[in-house]
């Protein structure tokens, strides 16, 4: 029998393994839907801990958004590979002969579309209900959008480490919270800086810079992440 | 040089090696902190403004700084750890975690009790402050992460990716943190930032900080070695080592 | 050119606990190795060595001559690692868990083929349901598929026979044995007893040793 040479159709298998993904989790659509419920969720509970006094609420909105916006992503990270990892199929990625760093950015790209990019398109309602002042309202969505992915990417680090591990959930949070905290600094600010009748350009630049920055290292550190959960 | 290298990594060697240096590091230590914190604490002239409580700089600042120097230490082990599969990084690593936590939170507390005088309250969202307490967040997620896993190995490799992953954004955070203050605290009075300090005031801090490093690497080395033999208890040499000391003591 | 896997002086020690010492094996076209040896002495981490999974050992791995670490893309394209978990996805059909397990490997694929292999390992009818809707055996024979259904020289199987009826059994044998007949080479581990398959070679991992004094 002939050696095999690897096929160098990097396209095919990332495709592939983005339509699968999608399959997976639109097959369960509770997993699309249970973020924003909770996002929702979170958001009402302010109203009824604080004060319903719509001024006071126009003034921690953006700060609530996001860090509810957040919390949601992180909740839904603890899943993006556990299956994966219960099921054998995550080995059998790790044995592909394609670039990891490649495959599990493409798995990471499925998150954002299901859960950060839903979020961002609902924050606006919610900031309805906040009494968010309405110039900020197209900001605060295409900030969550450029935000989550950085969250969806450098969350997917701490789900790999922690993938491996029978209760990894409340860990998880404690190793990725802080990691988002620059995130959530330059998102939450971006709002508010137009609120106050700011320009947020700068804001939102710094935020795409996170997502390269994001977008260049993390798929390696997950791929590594991935290797050492694997044998744990 | 590859060979060097690799005998430094071998735990006998180390160990050797390390029980000649230890005692100089714990004298100077012990040197440096008594000069230190006698001279800073009662012969360096009171400030201005802040009167005698600016003292607590002689504790705060070293402090500070060892929590960042370990986190930077931290990942460089586990990067040797994860490179070159030198199992003394990882116990060093290992023990320099709990230290670095320590002194996290010996710079938060001290802080804090600064803050009392100085701001009439125990805590500010100063800069400083909420870097050093996210800081914090980030060692006790990598002692965290290693004791969850059930098997050693696969521990040290995880929290060193954390520790790495930590050490690139550290400063990202540190940046994100001092511009968010700058947005919401405009002109707020910072603890250490003042100008030129005179020297009688410097000096003991210099001494201070030389001394919490001396602290730290004698430590450290105390503690790699406690590590070295823990895990290498089912060696030979340990065994004749303890054997050893058996016989003697 | 014909390929060979070897292995020299592998010493694996996990947290203290040695599995094994300075093994030496070679693989090359239409050999079967045999893994055995008591439960925790070792195989699947020998099998996870051996694929390329685990690279915390000593000694030396070696593909067509080459060291592993740089030559790992190309041994993955002659790999086909089966393990404890089947790899297959409950909420998809065969179908598609084939169709991504071909696409992993850089190939399109072709329905009409991935409907013949379903067919041959007895699941005919069955390609349209979501998997977790089949038994464990059928899930089972669903991963064994990839056997037929992607074209790769050296298979790694860690316990094979598990969950699979008898005929299943004698069907994989054959399955197995007209791979090394054609020049392919497998490693497995069983605790089947196999039926004669051709130039058997067998690997006996000892007791686990524990090299902490006292235990």
């Amino acid at each position: 029998m002939q050696v095999i040479e690897p096929k160098a159709e990097l396209g095919i298998a990332v495709r592939a393994t983005i339509k699968r993904d999608m399959t997976l989790v639109l097959r369960r659509r509770s997993e699309v839907i249970n973020p924003l419920v909770f996002f929702a969720l979170v958001i009402t509970l302010f109203p009824l801990g604080i004060s319903p006094d719509p001024q006071m609420l126009a003034a921690i909105a953006p700060g609530l958004l996001w860090v509810a916006a957040l919390l949601a992503t992180q909740l839904s990270l603890d899943t993006l590979f556990r299956s994966d990892y219960d099921d054998g199929s995550l080995e059998q990625l790790l044995l592909s002969p394609q670039p990891l760093p490649a495959l599990v950015l493409s798995k990471t790209l499925v998150h954002w579309l299901l859960t950060g990019l839903p979020l961002a398109l609902m924050a606006p309602l919610l900031g309805l209900m906040l009494a968010l002042p309405g110039q900020s309202y197209a900001v605060l969505a295409f900030s969550l959008a450029l935000g989550s992915a950085s969250l969806s990417l450098i969350g997917a680090i701490g789900a790999a480490l922690t993938v491996g591990l029978s209760r990894g959930g409340v860990l998880l949070s404690l190793l990725v919270l802080p990691l988002y905290i620059p995130v959530l600094i330059f998102g939450a600010g971006a709002v508010q800086v137009v609120i106050l009748g700011g320009n947020a350009a700068p804001y939102l630049a710094i935020l795409g810079a996170q997502l390269c920055l994001a977008l260049m290292l993390a798929p390696w550190a997950i791929a590594a992440a991935l290797r050492i959960s694997i044998n744990g | 040089m590859w060979a060097f290298i690799h005998k430094l990594g071998s735990p006998k060697w180390f160990y050797t090696i390390s029980s000649r240096l230890q005692p100089w590091f714990w004298g100077l230590a012990i040197l440096l902190l008594l000069v230190g914190s006698v001279w800073g604490l009662a012969f360096a002239p009171s400030d201005y403004q802040q009167g005698n409580s600016f003292r607590i700089i002689y504790v705060h600042v070293p402090a500070a700084i060892l929590a960042q120097s370990c986190f930077v230490a931290m990942a460089v082990s586990g990067v040797i750890f994860l490179v070159w599969k030198i199992k003394i990084a990882d116990m060093a690593a290992t023990v320099i975690a709990p230290f670095g936590a320590a002194m996290t939170f010996v710079a938060l507390f001290s802080g804090a009790v600064w803050g009392m005088p100085t701001w009439g309250t125990w805590w500010v969202w100063d800069a400083r402050l909420t870097s050093m307490l996210i800081q914090l967040f980030l060692y006790l997620g990598v002692i965290a992460l290693r004791g969850a896993f059930a098997s050693r190995d696969s521990g040290a490799r995880a929290a060193s990716v954390l520790a790495l992953v930590g050490v690139v954004n550290i400063p990202i955070i540190k940046y994100s943190v001092n511009w968010w203050n700058t947005l919401h605290q405009p002109a707020t009075f910072t603890l250490t930032e003042r100008p030129a300090m005179p020297m009688d005031m410097w000096l003991p801090l210099l001494i201070m900080v030389l001394g919490f490093y001396c602290f730290f690497i004698a430590l450290t080395l105390t503690r790699t070695r406690n590590e070295i033999l823990r895990r290498e208890s089912a060696k030979r040499w340990v065994r004749e080592l303890v054997a050893d000391t058996g016989r003697r003591g | 050119m014909a390929f060979r896997l070897e292995a020299r002086g592998l010493t694996c020690e996990r947290d203290d606990r040695r599995l094994f010492q300075a093994l030496d094996l070679d693989v090359g076209p239409g050999e079967v190795l045999r893994v055995e040896g008591p439960n925790g002495s070792g195989k699947t981490t020998l099998l996870k060595i051996l694929s390329g999974q685990l690279t915390d050992h000593e000694g030396e791995l070696r593909w067509c001559g080459q060291p592993m670490r740089k030559v790992r893309t190309a041994f993955l394209a002659n790999l086909l690692y089966l393990g404890h978990s089947p790899g297959i996805k409950a909420a998809l059909t065969a179908v598609e868990n084939l169709a991504w397990y071909q696409a992993l490997s850089g190939e399109h694929g072709d329905e009409a083929e991935r409907l013949a292999v379903l067919e041959e390992i007895g699941l005919y009818g069955f390609e349209d349901v979501p998997v977790a809707q089949l038994s464990a055996g059928q899930q089972r024979r669903v991963a064994l598929a990839r056997l037929s259904l992607t074209q790769r020289p050296l298979w790694v199987l860690d316990e094979p026979f598990t969950a699979i009826d008898k005929q299943g059994v004698a069907r994989l044998e054959q399955r197995l044995l007209a791979h090394a007949r054609a020049g392919g080479s497998v490693i497995l581990t069983t605790h089947h007893e196999l039926a004669p398959l051709g130039e058997l070679r067998r690997i006996t991992l000892g007791q686990a040793v524990c090299n902490r004094s006292g235990e």
